[in-house]
């Protein structure tokens, strides 16, 4: 498959940035910073999102949903990220239905898959449990009980988890953290008892959440795909979103990165447009590049989950990576080279710094990715 | 349709029959390359048969026309011919900087006489090639070159000296930048031409570089005469020919030091390095490894994508900088990473455990790889003002 967007793909991308442009743009997260939104991102929003078709874009269009591919979602993400726009896309029209389509037995599907269509569910993945990303070590236990599980222990860095209906919850039924084997994939309705949320404000002003589970009963009907053998489906749900978020900073990056093109070329000192320097032409130059490699690996993790899914785990690593190493570059240089107004608030360049932040520490950093990528390579 | 598959079994066929077991392994290095020449030294019958069965069919130069001695295929049809030397593992026939040089400038700018005169000979490998560009006070700033040619009526008057000459020392004929007009704008001044490097005054001398012996020369013109028929395109106006010319070298270098090794780097360094619980007992290097794959990977993709984009008329013409610039610092990184593995053992210089140190020289000539077809600051300058519209000079 050629490594470029589709017709259609090209449509896609245009329309939604066409449609952020013009009814989400920067001002808009600001606003729901500034006035400390309880929600944290536009009901309203969604609801356009899901008259689009977006919250169903991964959803097969037997349960109602648009039936599209990962390439597809990536591209929404990539416009998301140029627009800094805090939505539930990624955890629920991307990790949420991605779980739940390839997991779910047929009851499942159809009662969750048709309600994330219709804008009626929020869902939130619950992995995380220590500061950085490690789901092998996952701890919270899942103690089986007749014919349902006690969930008991904490979950952090849950995106989306103080807003969702439902959480996705991986825990350990069997064996000790570290092992693979021994983890069950369970749905939680978020006000069961036992579950305590604290919403926990970001530095990039979208929405994450700690949880702490005190005996929560969960019924074994449940459990997603087997128990004991989460691993597999939970991978694979880690997968598309790292590829989602890593597509999400190419194009926070590429957003910050253009605008500071645009800044050299406009802001004049010693007589002379800055961008006539020559050290700032060469670090504008060789972050090009840097982007421009990245979005070939995101592209191709994207194109090799669509047709290759569980082939994907290395592609998606170089992804993940890479987006994160260029667009923190892409940030950094675009603070340092906007000069004392890159370090305002009211400036909008810092706030891709901070989302690209987050970015890189969701679902596993640069560091997290090389390191596996050495595993599967055996070094 | 029908007719490519047809063309498909018929190559594929004619292949088997005709390319020697001998010429169905890689190229080991230049030395192992044919380069054919008026004095050529075959490394083997197989070498020369290869070389003669498929110039005959013109299959040296698939795709040009075939009256110049090219095989007049079609894309298509020279797509499936490579991938059928890929199948059967064929080597290329012939490598010749006639072919990948100079070759496409004269198809677009060389006269009727010209093309007849010199494509078939390229063709069949029987002129061997050398570039005259760059002068030791004219590098980066080619433009600046300073070797002349004066009118002598029907002829030119040559003198002056140019470095960097890969394979002066073996080459039959070279393609020369020289100063027509000492009076013009640097850039108006100069015209493209062509001489036989057995002319009298030409001299040349290797260079000995830091890892060693290698291809490269300084060329000397001492009054050497040239035909003014051997002027290609019009006279002060080689500039043009020169940059047509300097995209095509470009692409060539960008797509070196790619290599074809299964192993990944990581196991390649678990031999010297040895592991740890399965991993790289130096966790630094193994680090370091571990973001050099992945740039690497991304890095191939990323030709794939520009290829891709080329076809669809999306490619921007400036992108083959991109390409250069960070293949090479790719090859660079490669081989600081191949050294720290190697550890003391790839210190060694002679002998025969590290192939007449193999791997130190390797990594000394992988820093010209950023310096040759234009410097990696030369690269940054093109895309920051071709591609991103930076202001300034």
């Amino acid at each position: 498959m050629a490594l470029v967007l589709n017709d259609e793909q090209t449509m896609l991308r245009d329309n939604a940035r066409g449609f952020l442009g013009k009814n989400a743009p920067i001002a808009h997260l600001r606003a729901l910073r500034d006035k400390r939104d309880a929600d944290g991102f536009s009901r309203a929003l969604w609801k356009d999102f899901v008259e689009m078709g977006w919250a169903g874009i991964l959803v097969p269009q037997e349960y109602g949903g648009l039936g599209l591919g990962h390439v597809e979602a990536g591209v929404v993400m990539e416009e998301l990220g140029r627009t800094l726009t805090p939505s539930p896309f990624l955890s629920t029209a991307v990790l949420a239905a991605t779980a739940i389509a390839r997991a779910g037995t047929d009851q499942q599907k159809k009662n969750y898959l048709s309600q994330i269509v219709a804008g009626d569910l929020i869902a939130a993945l619950a992995v995380d449990e220590t500061a950085k990303h490690n789901p092998e070590k996952t701890a919270m236990t899942a103690a089986r009980a007749g014919n349902s599980f006690k969930l008991g222990g904490a979950k952090t860095f849950v995106i989306d988890g103080h807003v969702a209906n439902l959480l996705i919850v991986i825990a350990r039924s069997a064996g000790k953290p570290g092992d693979t084997n021994g983890l069950t994939l369970f749905l939680v309705d978020a006000s069961a008892r036992g579950i305590r949320a604290e919403r926990t404000p970001t530095v990039d002003t979208h929405n994450a959440a700690r949880f702490t589970f005190e005996d929560v009963n969960v019924s074994a009907d449940n459990v997603l795909g087997r128990i004991d053998a989460g691993w597999d489906v939970l991978a694979g749900v880690l997968n598309v979103g790292r590829a989602a978020v890593a597509a999400e900073m190419v194009g926070a990056g590429e957003e910050a990165f253009s605008r500071t093109v645009a800044y050299l070329r406009e802001r004049k000192q010693f007589g002379r447009p800055i961008g006539e320097f020559q050290a700032l032409q060469h670090r504008a130059a060789h972050l090009y590049c840097e982007l421009e490699v990245t979005r070939s690996a995101v592209l191709k993790a994207l194109q090799t989950l669509d047709d290759s899914f569980d082939r994907a785990g290395a592609i998606v690593s170089v992804a993940k990576a890479r987006a994160g190493l260029s667009a923190t570059l892409a940030v950094n240089e675009a603070v340092q080279m906007h000069g004392g107004i890159g370090m305002t608030d009211e400036f909008d360049i810092g706030l891709f710094m901070k989302r690209v932040r987050v970015g890189q520490e969701l679902f596993g950093d640069a560091n997290f990715h090389a390191d596996r990528l050495a595993r599967l390579n055996r070094y | 349709m029908d007719n490519l598959e047809t063309f498909r079994k018929d190559t594929h066929a004619w292949l088997e029959a005709n390319c020697p077991p001998e010429m169905r392994r890689p190229v080991q290095g230049e030395e192992d390359a044919c380069w054919g020449g008026r004095h050529p030294v075959f490394q083997s019958d197989a070498q020369r048969l290869w070389l003669e069965r498929m110039a005959e069919k013109g299959w040296t130069v698939p795709e040009w026309p075939r009256e110049y001695g090219g095989g007049g295929l079609t894309r298509e049809e020279a797509k499936i011919l490579r991938q059928e030397l890929r199948a059967l593992g064929c080597r290329p026939p012939l490598t010749s900087f006639g072919i990948s040089m100079l070759g496409p400038a004269l198809l677009k700018y060389g006269s009727e006489e010209q093309k007849r005169e010199y494509l078939p000979k390229i063709t069949r490998g029987e002129i061997r090639w050398c570039q005259g560009y760059s002068e030791p006070g004219a590098g980066s700033d080619l433009a600046s070159l300073q070797a002349r040619a004066e009118d002598k009526g029907d002829q030119f008057l040559v003198n002056g000296s140019k470095i960097w000459t890969s394979y002066a020392d073996k080459a039959d004929w070279i393609f020369c930048l020289v100063r027509t007009d000492p009076n013009a704008p640097k850039h108006e001044g100069i015209s493209f031409l062509l001489f036989d490097m057995e002319s009298a005054g030409v001299s040349t001398k290797p260079i000995i570089l830091i890892s060693g012996a290698s291809p490269f020369c300084e060329t000397f013109f001492d009054d050497v005469l040239v035909p003014k028929a051997n002027l290609v395109g019009k006279l002060n106006k080689g500039w043009d020919v020169a940059k047509y010319l300097l995209t095509h070298e470009r692409d060539m270098i960008g797509g070196m030091g790619s290599t074809s090794e299964n192993r990944s780097l990581g196991q390649i360094a678990s031999d010297t390095v040895g592991t740890d619980n399965g991993m790289l007992a130096d966790t630094v290097l193994r680090g370091q490894i571990a973001a050099y794959e992945i740039d690497t990977l991304a890095f191939r993709l990323t030709m794939d994508r520009v290829g891709d984009m080329a076809k669809l008329g999306q490619a921007h013409p400036a992108v083959s900088s991109l390409l250069k610039y960070y293949g090479t610092e790719l090859n660079k990184r490669r081989m600081e990473l191949v050294m720290s593995a190697g550890g003391s053992d790839a210190l060694e210089w002679e002998g025969e455990r590290s192939h007449e140190g193999r791997t130190a020289r390797a990594w000394l000539r992988s820093k010209g790889n950023s310096i040759e077809g234009g410097t990696s600051e030369i690269q940054l300058n093109i895309i920051a003002k071709r591609i991103l519209g930076l202001p300034g000079a």
